[in-house]
């Protein structure tokens, strides 16, 4: 029987490594993504787990002996946040090139300068284009489900790409909720074994990785990545179905609330969403707005076409974005805009919530409010909003 | 046993293939070519990575690799943390039964990846302890992207970001001692090493891979290109590097240091000698620079009477 516990959003991702049970995980401390590091520490101590734990001295090496023990055949696990990701940058790009199906679980939170340990996905969004996958949760049940899917969806034959599995630091990642949890065989089947083809200590096959590939052949190269990207999307819904048909627990692109009927919609990444549905309820009922939530869950491979579909009865549209890309806006609008093009329903780009800013429920009301004068004026000027800032 | 014998070497299928794309003279393959084959003999088997940087650029241009053992590139700093990774994989499938062969794990960079931009990843491997032996071939600045100053580049060599003009005289500042930080993280092998004693160079590897836990080998490897100086000469100038004691052998087993050749008086050669051979140095012999000859051998003598010194004080405890 599943069972349902107490635990922060960290020891929920901590409890999903737990059972997946790597090979190896590598990992260095950054806040707030330590107490996941510090719990799963205790599973290796506690001998739960059959893990090599190498205690890098920086998330560089973190993410380079990863993508070693990823190619030497050992399922691999990694955790990070902010500057730790940014630290990884170049090997992020190495870690996809190199088909290394790594899982990261990823705290967000803001990036320097000025520092900041709070949440807001700018550290996730700066790696939106290094051919990870990227999985959003709203609350610590789906960072928990998540993680585990991750292995999957990553070790898939025609994927074989990381994947990261994002948590809004602190909001999630240091709040006790109850979720329920997988037994423990039963994680274990539903994961199942890694495998790869190749593998650098294959010492009787010996492979080269990493090669130089110029012009003649790096394109090619990259193809196969994009495709692979590609094939993704259908085995983030094979995973998330079969999921579903374990747990009770359903998992596709994006979670719908209310969006049927909804005149106006919010779109967002996050545990912002969980509060977002309570809004749009609220609305519903104190306003008289038929308001409605469309959180995305796999922001890459960018589900464009559902998220048209998902939209195309509304009559105004606000995305929420939680972090910048300096010289254009948000990018969570930017891409929606693109995948809703040719539309003429206005949509309007709120930026909230940077550095850990609160997003209290009456913003997300009134962010309702906006788009309903939104869908009453058929335009939406100002476009882009800034929710909770002191002028 | 594994064998340093010359012949029975020349006998055993090459690890590093021919026709890789290293200019002529290039100290580098000779020194990977020979670790490979001191390293996998008997039942062991060999896994390594390099750093970017020349060796990796020549060995494999896809869809070609030299490597004829399994070999893995990721970036610049990080040969020391990639290893690290896949010998912590090792120990996790090997503890799980996964895997049965005996596997030894070998890191390159040159000094540019490994004094300047890696020194950070592989002083935490050293750290931790992971079992594997790193090799640094040495050719005294970054070649790969033209020829630019390292930690590693020698005072008064002229590389193309630390010029010899009307003011410049190419580098000024002294030599990184990174066999010395390397030797300071307590690790049980430390060496440093000259091409041209062969049966040397091959007994410190064999020692090194069959030592558990980390060790570092230090290897001067002569580059044509950017020392200017003559491709059939780069075995002669290790052993002028030697003999001048511009690159001291010598290794450091369980703490303790022995010099593993000390050119008599009559070998032994001063400076000027070495700088001579290279272009790299000829602006040294200006009027106006001639006085920094007298000072890299005053650094030399330092250099050298400490190693002496530390000798010493090793075999006295
Ligand atoms: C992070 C990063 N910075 C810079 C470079 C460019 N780069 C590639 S190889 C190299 C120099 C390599 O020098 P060294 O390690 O001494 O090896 P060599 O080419 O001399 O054999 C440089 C600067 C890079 N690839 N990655
Ligand atoms: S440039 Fe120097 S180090 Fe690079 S391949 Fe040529 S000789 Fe070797
Ligand atoms: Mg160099």
């Amino acid at each position: 029987m599943p069972e349902r516990v107490a635990k922060t959003g960290n020891d929920a991702a901590a409890y999903a490594l737990k059972q997946i049970n790597p090979d190896v995980v590598a990992a260095y401390p950054i806040t707030p993504q330590t107490e996941l590091m510090h719990k799963f520490a205790e599973y290796v101590a506690d001998g739960d787990v059959d893990t090599e734990f190498v205690q890098v001295e920086s998330e560089h090496s973190a993410m380079s002996a990863v993508v070693g023990a990823s190619l030497a055949g050992a399922r691999c696990c990694t955790a990070t946040s902010s500057a730790g990701l940014a630290l990884m940058w170049e090997i992020l790009y190495v870690a996809s090139g190199s088909r290394c199906p790594i899982v990261m679980p990823l705290v967000n939170r803001a990036l320097s300068s000025p520092i900041n340990i709070h949440c807001d996905h700018s550290d996730s969004m700066g790696a939106r284009d290094s051919g990870w996958l990227q999985l959003y949760a709203e609350n610590s049940q789906e960072a928990y489900d998540n993680v585990l899917q991750a292995v999957r969806i990553a070790e898939h034959p025609d994927v074989m790409l990381p994947t990261m599995a994002t948590l809004d630091g602190f909001i999630l990642s240091h709040t006790i909720e109850a979720l329920e949890v997988n037994e423990d065989d039963v994680a274990k089947e539903f994961i199942g074994e890694y495998k790869r083809d190749y593998s650098l200590i294959d010492v009787e096959n010996p492979s080269t990785f990493g090669p130089l590939a110029l012009q003649n052949y790096y394109f090619e190269y990259k193809k196969q990545q994009i495709d692979a990207m590609d094939a993704a999307r259908d085995v983030v819904l094979e995973v998330g179905r079969e999921y579903g048909e374990l747990t009770g627990r359903d998992y596709g692109f994006l979670d719908s609330y209310k969006c049927e009927d909804a005149d106006v919609i919010m779109v967002g990444l996050g545990s912002t969403m969980g509060t977002a549905k309570e809004a749009a309820d609220r609305v519903r009922s104190e306003n008289g707005i038929a308001a409605g939530v469309l959180k995305v869950r796999c922001f890459r491979p960018f589900p464009a076409s559902e998220i048209a579909d998902a939209l195309s009865g509304a009559s105004a549209i606000g995305v929420m974005d939680r972090s910048v890309s300096f010289g254009l806006g948000g990018p969570l609008y930017h891409e929606v805009r693109s995948a809703m093009y040719g539309s003429q329903t206005p949509t309007a780009d709120f930026i909230y919530g940077l550095g850990g800013r609160d997003i209290p429920l009456g913003d997300l009301k009134d962010i309702f409010v906006q788009l309903d004068e939104i869908r009453k004026e058929g335009k939406a000027e100002p476009d882009v909003r800034y929710v909770g800032l002191r002028e | 046993m594994p064998t340093t014998n010359l012949k029975e070497l020349s006998e055993m299928p090459e690890l590093l293939s021919g026709g890789h794309a290293a200019c002529p003279g290039c100290g580098g393959p000779i020194a990977i070519r020979q670790a490979l084959l001191a390293a996998q003999q008997d039942d062991s088997y060999v896994v390594t990575s390099s750093a970017t940087g020349c060796m990796e650029v020549v060995t494999s241009i896809y869809p070609n690799s030299a490597w004829r053992v399994p070999f893995v590139h990721s970036a610049f700093e990080n040969s020391a943390s990639t290893i690290s990774g896949a010998e912590a994989a090792y120990q996790s499938l090997k503890r799980q039964g996964k895997i049965k062969k005996n596997i030894k794990f070998i890191a390159f960079g040159g000094d540019g990846g490994t004094y300047d931009i890696g020194l950070q990843a592989l002083s935490g491997a050293l750290e931790r302890g992971h079992d594997f032996t790193y090799i640094c071939y040495d050719n005294e600045a970054y070649m790969n992207t033209g020829i630019q100053r390292s930690g590693a580049t020698p005072m008064g060599a002229f590389t193309n970001t630390a010029q010899a003009g009307k003011v410049g005289y190419g580098k000024t500042q002294t030599k990184k001692d990174l066999t010395a930080i390397c030797a300071a993280h307590g690790i049980p092998y430390v060496a440093q090493v000259s091409l041209h004693r062969s049966r040397d160079y091959l007994k410190k590897i064999q020692k090194a891979v069959n030592t558990e836990g980390p060790c570092f080998i230090n290897v001067l490897s002569p580059c044509p290109r950017g020392w200017r100086c003559k491709p059939e000469d780069t075995i002669r100038l290790c052993e002028l590097a030697v003999n001048t004691r511009v690159w001291p052998v010598y290794e450091i087993e369980n703490g303790r240091l022995s010099i593993s050749y000390k050119p008599s008086e009559k070998k032994q050669k001063p400076v000027r000698d070495w700088l001579e051979t290279q272009g790299r140095f000829k602006h040294l012999f200006s009027p106006k620079n001639e006085h920094l000859i007298e000072k890299i051998q005053e650094d030399i003598d330092t250099r050298w009477n400490d190693l002496l010194r530390r000798e010493a004080c090793d075999q006295q405890n």
